[in-house]
């Protein structure tokens, strides 16, 4: 069974179209990558899975389950956890307040979520010697593993990370991108949402390619990788005839 | 001095307010040692506070301090509001307006004594937080903030026009707040009165600050949207801060009206609102010492401008102004005194208390 199955999926935003009959699936321990230039849909289609947004038509099912009437906190308790474009920590916050937050309204109790709260910062060593400064003193890079670090504190199902590159160094990508590699190879399936499609190809095993709000390629990343029309989805179609 | 309020009490409520406090003095003790410091030297701070009346010798002095301890309640009750959880609030002295009034009518008419009112007066404020707060706080930013002056205004109007009110004229003869074997009937007995208030109102906020409850709140301030994306309900955390807000607000407009004897309609318009809300935001938004110096400084310097006469609140105003331009973050900003750098240093190196 997928871990995540969209068929159909279509939002508008009043007149206008968001995306239009999206077919995409996660399966367990997969990275798959959603690309696209800009405006092409992809974060339309994060916040439909998240809740933020109503789809017109088409279903959202999360292992089996549909989602249509599922509000997004529910669904954030569930195990579909995003980190957010931007980042978007609270940087007035220190690093684990930022954490324990990230574990809100679970239900569990103090204890459980100090002994959650250790095991994520064992896997995030880069935050560690943080943990007390305030977030918005952190570097880019840092705050992008913070933000990838509670996801993880609310123990996903699938976790879906939205432009985790933008605006970092060459070096800090590298690190980033380990670091949901290995959360894969860990269990925890991963939706890597990227513009930055050479990056992207590398660790995935799958990728789907949104053009102005529809899937026009899916496949293997190593076979898309080699394939001239991803280019053309991101220059649009002058590129396309000018070939 | 009436000393009511000293005693063992006062060290266990000192204690938690310090643990949260961040500056790095006492550098060489320890995160223990650091809080063990502090904590001596907030309980000598509240003991040569509470001994102000009968060192000053001065009824005026001693008046200005009580404003002065009152202001500092509200502005920790809508520090919760404005502070904590980022939303403006215009019309927060319709909460101690609703205290005011309801301790007054029943003291007076229906000879309550005057502690037996705060469970009503706090019934009835959070009753009034729910009624305006569910419908309206998914209102954001100015748009709240139009809301809530208009719930301002509508409490004033009320207490202005209901006959059980008293109208224009107010309540008077509000009977004096008994206390043990105390009665209390001098402005230094209710300084010290305020004096408690405020040490307890700065103790829970602290703990409050440190809870879940305060980590949603920021969170929403910050940013509501990821803050929903983290699960935390926004609107019903949000309402919890306005129910804080008037439960502090309340109580405090409880206390207030046996302090004052009598109590009409101008006391709880919108100017009282807004000095609320300049308490907090020269003090720095969010921040509790802040809220107290903010108090001090909205009250304490139109009197201190008395000496220029007429031109008095056009020299407060400027003051304010220039509050604002040369310190926009408030004199007393949540992440401590702007020694911000150094502060860094040691909390990240686990010296700053912050490590628990």
């Amino acid at each position: 069974m997928s871990v995540l199955e969209l068929s159909n999926l279509s939002v508008y935003y009043g007149p206008v179209r968001g995306v239009v009959d999206v077919d995409l699936a996660v399966g367990e321990g997969e990275i798959v990558a959603l690309l696209g230039a800009n405006g092409a849909g992809k974060s339309t289609v994060l916040k439909a899975v998240s809740g933020l947004v109503r789809p017109r038509a088409g279903s959202i099912a999360f292992f089996g389950d549909d989602l249509r009437r599922v509000p997004a906190a529910t669904r954030v308790r569930r195990g579909l956890v995003q980190v957010p474009e931007g980042r978007r920590i609270f940087p007035a916050l220190t690093v684990r307040e930022n954490l324990e937050l990230a574990a809100f309204g679970f239900g569990i109790a103090r204890a459980a979520r100090r002994q959650r709260l250790d095991s994520v910062v064992e896997r995030f060593p880069l935050i560690q010697p943080h943990l007390a400064k305030l977030a918005g003193m952190l570097s880019g890079g840092e705050q992008q593993v913070l933000a990838i670090a509670r996801g993880m504190m609310a123990q996903p199902r699938l976790l879906m990370v939205d432009e985790p590159s933008l605006g970092l160094a060459p070096q800090m990508i590298e690190s980033v991108y380990d670091l949901l590699v290995q959360i894969a190879a860990e269990g925890t399936p991963v939706l890597l949402v990227e513009q930055n499609v050479t990056l992207a190809f590398e660790i995935t095993a799958r990728a789907y390619v949104l053009q102005q709000g529809s899937v026009v390629l899916s496949g293997e990343s190593d076979v898309l990788a080699e394939d001239p029309r991803v280019i053309a989805a991101y220059l649009g179609a002058e590129a396309k005839a000018a070939r | 001095m009436s000393s009511l309020v000293k005693g063992g009490g006062d060290e266990e409520i000192v204690v938690p307010v310090v643990a949260n406090a961040r500056s790095g003095s006492a550098l060489f003790l320890g995160a223990a040692g650091t809080r063990l410091a502090r904590g001596a030297a907030l309980l000598g701070l509240v003991v040569v506070a509470g001994f102000f009346p009968d060192f000053a010798q001065s009824n005026y002095l001693t008046s200005i301090a009580l404003q002065i301890e009152i202001l500092m309640c509200l502005a920790l009750g809508l520090n919760f509001v404005v502070g904590y959880a980022g939303m403006l609030d215009l019309g927060f002295a319709a909460f101690f307006a609703i205290g005011s009034y309801t301790t007054g009518m029943l003291s007076v008419h229906a000879h309550w004594p005057i502690l037996a009112t705060l469970p009503p007066a706090v019934a009835i404020a959070l009753i009034g937080a729910v009624f305006v707060g569910v419908p309206t706080l998914r209102l954001r930013s100015d748009y709240l903030a139009v809301v809530t002056l208009g719930f301002g205004e509508i409490i004033q109007m009320v207490v202005n026009n209901l006959n059980q009110t008293g109208g224009p004229e107010g309540i008077y003869g509000i009977p004096p707040l008994h206390l043990g074997g105390w009665v209390l009937t001098t402005t230094g007995s209710y300084y010290e009165i305020f004096l408690f208030l405020v040490v307890l109102f700065v103790a829970v906020s602290s703990r409050i600050r440190r809870s879940r409850l305060g980590r949603a709140w920021l969170a929403i301030r910050e940013d509501e949207d990821t803050a929903q994306a983290m699960g935390i309900k926004v609107r019903r955390y949000k309402l919890y801060a306005y129910m804080a807000g008037s439960v502090f607000g309340s109580i405090t407009g409880s206390l207030y009206a046996p302090a004052f004897i009598a109590i009409a309609p101008p006391s709880f318009g919108f100017t009282e609102s807004l000095l609320v809300v300049m308490a907090v935001s020269i003090g720095g938004i969010g921040s509790i010492w802040g809220a107290l110096l903010g108090a001090g400084v909205v009250i304490a310097f139109p009197e201190v401008f008395r000496q220029f006469a007429q031109a008095r609140l056009l020299v407060f105003g400027i003051a304010l102004v220039l509050i604002m331009v040369l310190r926009p973050q408030g004199i007393w900003p949540e992440n401590g005194l702007g020694l911000g750098r150094l502060q860094q240093r040691w909390r990240s190196r686990g010296v700053g208390g912050v490590h628990r």
